[in-house]
């Protein structure tokens, strides 16, 4: 039977990112110790996170702290030249510092080495047993103006875990920060759990289990484990995708006759509207970022491709990518631009995006059995499961190809990624 | 895991041991001789292959008639596993080590080697209208997972098809499909794979 509950896990259970392609030219950064003036801060070292979050979007190189001129915790004690003589081109300091209410401010400046400039002077203010998320904060913050691209460190990732050899084996859902660490466990079963996705607030998680032996759609508030049973009609019961505004659902469901076709539940009403209907399979629906269109997989043509319809309706499908034999489980990029899908070639099956005003497809990851790309929610990278000797691994790739990296697990089988939306 | 229950059952060469409530139960059952009609109606009006099936349900017709009426072929249900090595579904038995039914790759179509199982699996199950299965349709690991779980179903209806031909009913028969997440073999060749596209025709009651 399942358990829903956040379990917090052992040190075990972590995700590390690794490094496993940057740009060639990153920027180099400096980010110094903060300095502490709040024991009940739990003794995170800010800095640490802030560090190894801009390394592990690839595109920042930070100096090592033995080789650090100095520790000035203000802008106003920073050297410039002797930081310009390590060839550092900005440098972080900051304090961790009391707030009202038993917060935690996290005060930090940004320097321009170079020019002298301070181009960041904020404070981030978070509850003490938050000071995690703060420091991932003030790395999106830095991210953000250096880049120019919103950071998208402060948010989380869903994922599936699954231990044991089958066919016995344990399934559980999680819920990690996206560095990978402070992963918790929002549902365990010991029969699948699958196709887990987000609701545009973050609040929800809606997944399939097999729990009963049969599937079944859930949706889950994950702050609470209150969670609610959706659809458990006869037949297949997959491929939940909330609508951008919550209040849908569409999913995957295949009555008696096991012909797999794409509906809209209205989560308040419970009417469902069927969108497809084909011989075919269809399934793994995906909704644009205005809710008018849905794209999803249908074989109606022979082998899997992606077909966009009309969301309300259902009015005749076109389909959107060719060219290749194998191109499934659309998921639309932030910008609306972009499709990613999973996509057949010579080597195997990869992840790729499909650029919407063009049709071109374009391979991204370099694996054999990459599958379930998600987007970060600033669009700049793909999280994705691949599989590295044998065992299921989660990777991200950025949307140029240039940058990848892996989430090294020690849990056992990792997979099912879906990266979840800004955190208000 | 909920209960399974194991299934095993006696055909007409091997005289009945089960329970007497299973007997009568068997007796007084009207529906069998309609599920036979119904698969003769079927084998001669809406088969694709006329050499093939009349002569299966012609053989089939007599013999679970006679099992109907002499109270024989009973399917005795039993949730111990002591008496599994028995009777047909039992692993010694003609069905034992024919429950699963496995396709080539990116396929739904049942291979020769599997029509005189299913057929048999088919006329067991039409003679036997207590009798309930649930096939379990899989798929190997490559693809999206959701788009699996559409082929593992097409796999399952395939032999859903196939045993309704012998005339078993519909309520007889559930399916569910678990595309690539209950592999049988673990690892990522075509040694696992093979034994991963696969229907089980698991027997609950």
């Amino acid at each position: 039977m399942a358990l829903c509950a956040l379990l917090s896990l052992g040190a075990q259970a972590q995700l590390k990112i690794d490094i496993t392609r940057g740009v060639t030219d990153p920027v180099p950064v400096a980010v110094v110790p903060f300095s502490r003036a709040v024991p009940a801060d739990g003794g995170l070292d800010v800095a640490a996170v802030i560090q190894r979050d801009l390394e592990s979007s690839g595109r920042f190189r930070a100096l090592d702290r033995g080789v650090m001129p100095a520790q000035p915790n203000k802008a106003s004690d920073v050297n410039a030249a002797s930081w310009r003589a390590q060839r550092t081109d900005y440098v972080v300091v900051g304090r961790v510092v009391p707030g009202a209410d038993s917060t935690v401010q996290l005060q930090f400046e940004l320097v321009n080495v170079l020019s002298g400039q301070v181009l960041l002077n904020e404070s981030v203010s978070v509850a003490q047993a938050s000071v995690r998320n703060g420091a991932h904060r003030v790395a999106d913050r830095i991210f953000e103006k250096i880049t120019g691209i919103r950071g998208a460190f402060a948010t989380r990732i869903a994922y599936i875990s699954v231990d044991g050899a089958p066919p016995s084996q344990r399934y559980q859902l999680l819920v990690a920060d996206a560095d990978g660490e402070n992963a918790r466990v929002a549902m365990q079963s010991n029969q699948p759990i699958m196709s887990p996705t987000w609701s545009s607030d973050g609040e929800w998680l809606a997944y399939v289990s097999f729990e009963n032996r049969v599937s079944a759609i859930f949706v889950q508030r994950i702050r609470t484990g209150e969670r609610r049973q959706v659809s458990a009609r006869v037949g297949v019961n997959g491929a939940p995708a909330f609508s951008p505004d919550g209040r849908k659902l569409a999913l995957t469901l295949s009555g008696s006759t096991g012909n797999l076709d794409i509906y809209v539940l209205d989560l308040t009403s419970q009417t469902l509207t069927r969108i497809t209907e084909d011989q075919a399979i269809d399934t793994e629906p995906a909704w644009s970022a205005d809710g008018q269109t849905l794209y999803f997989t249908s074989d109606r043509g022979g082998g899997p491709q992606v077909y966009a319809t009309a969301a309300q309706s259902g009015a005749r499908a076109r389909r959107i990518t060719f060219g290749g034999s194998y191109a499934a489980r659309p998921r639309v990029s932030p910008d609306g631009r972009m499709l990613a899908v999973v996509m057949q070639d010579a080597t195997g099956f990869r992840v790729g995006v499909v650029d919407l005003a063009s049709g071109q497809i374009t391979p991204l990851s370099r694996g054999t059995l990459d599958e379930s790309p998600s987007f970060a929610p600033n669009g700049s990278a793909l999280i994705y499961a691949g599989r590295d000797r044998g065992q299921g691994v989660l990777a991200m790739v950025s949307v140029d190809g240039m940058i990848s990296s892996r989430l090294k697990s020690d849990q056992g089988e990792v997979r099912e990624p879906a990266w979840g939306p800004f955190l208000k | 895991m909920g209960a399974v229950l194991e299934v095993t059952c006696h055909n007409t060469e091997h005289p009945p041991a089960g329970r007497a409530e299973e007997r009568q139960l068997k007796q007084k059952s009207p529906v069998v001789m309609a599920v036979l009609m119904v698969a003769a109606l079927l084998a001669a009006c809406g088969s694709k292959k006329p050499t093939e099936n009349p002569a299966e349900t012609a053989t089939a017709v007599p013999a679970t008639t006679e099992s109907g009426t002499q109270s024989a072929g009973i399917a005795t249900v039993d949730a111990s596993s002591s008496t599994a090595g028995q009777g047909a579904l039992g692993p010694d038995g003609p069905l034992g080590s024919q429950r699963v039914i496995y396709f080539d790759f990116d396929s739904s179509e049942i291979r020769n080697e599997y029509v005189d199982v299913l057929a048999a699996h088919g006329r067991f199950l039409a003679g036997n209208a207590n009798v309930r299965v649930r096939l379990e349709g899989h798929t190997d690991e490559r693809g999206s997972r959701e788009y699996n779980i559409g082929l593992g179903e097409r796999r399952a209806q395939t032999v859903k098809r196939a045993l309704a031909l012998q005339g078993v009913q519909d309520a007889q028969i559930a399916t569910v499909s678990y595309g690539e997440e209950r592999p049988a073999a673990a690892g990522s060749d075509e040694n696992a794979y093979s034994k991963n596209r696969r229907v089980e025709i698991v027997y609950i009651n």
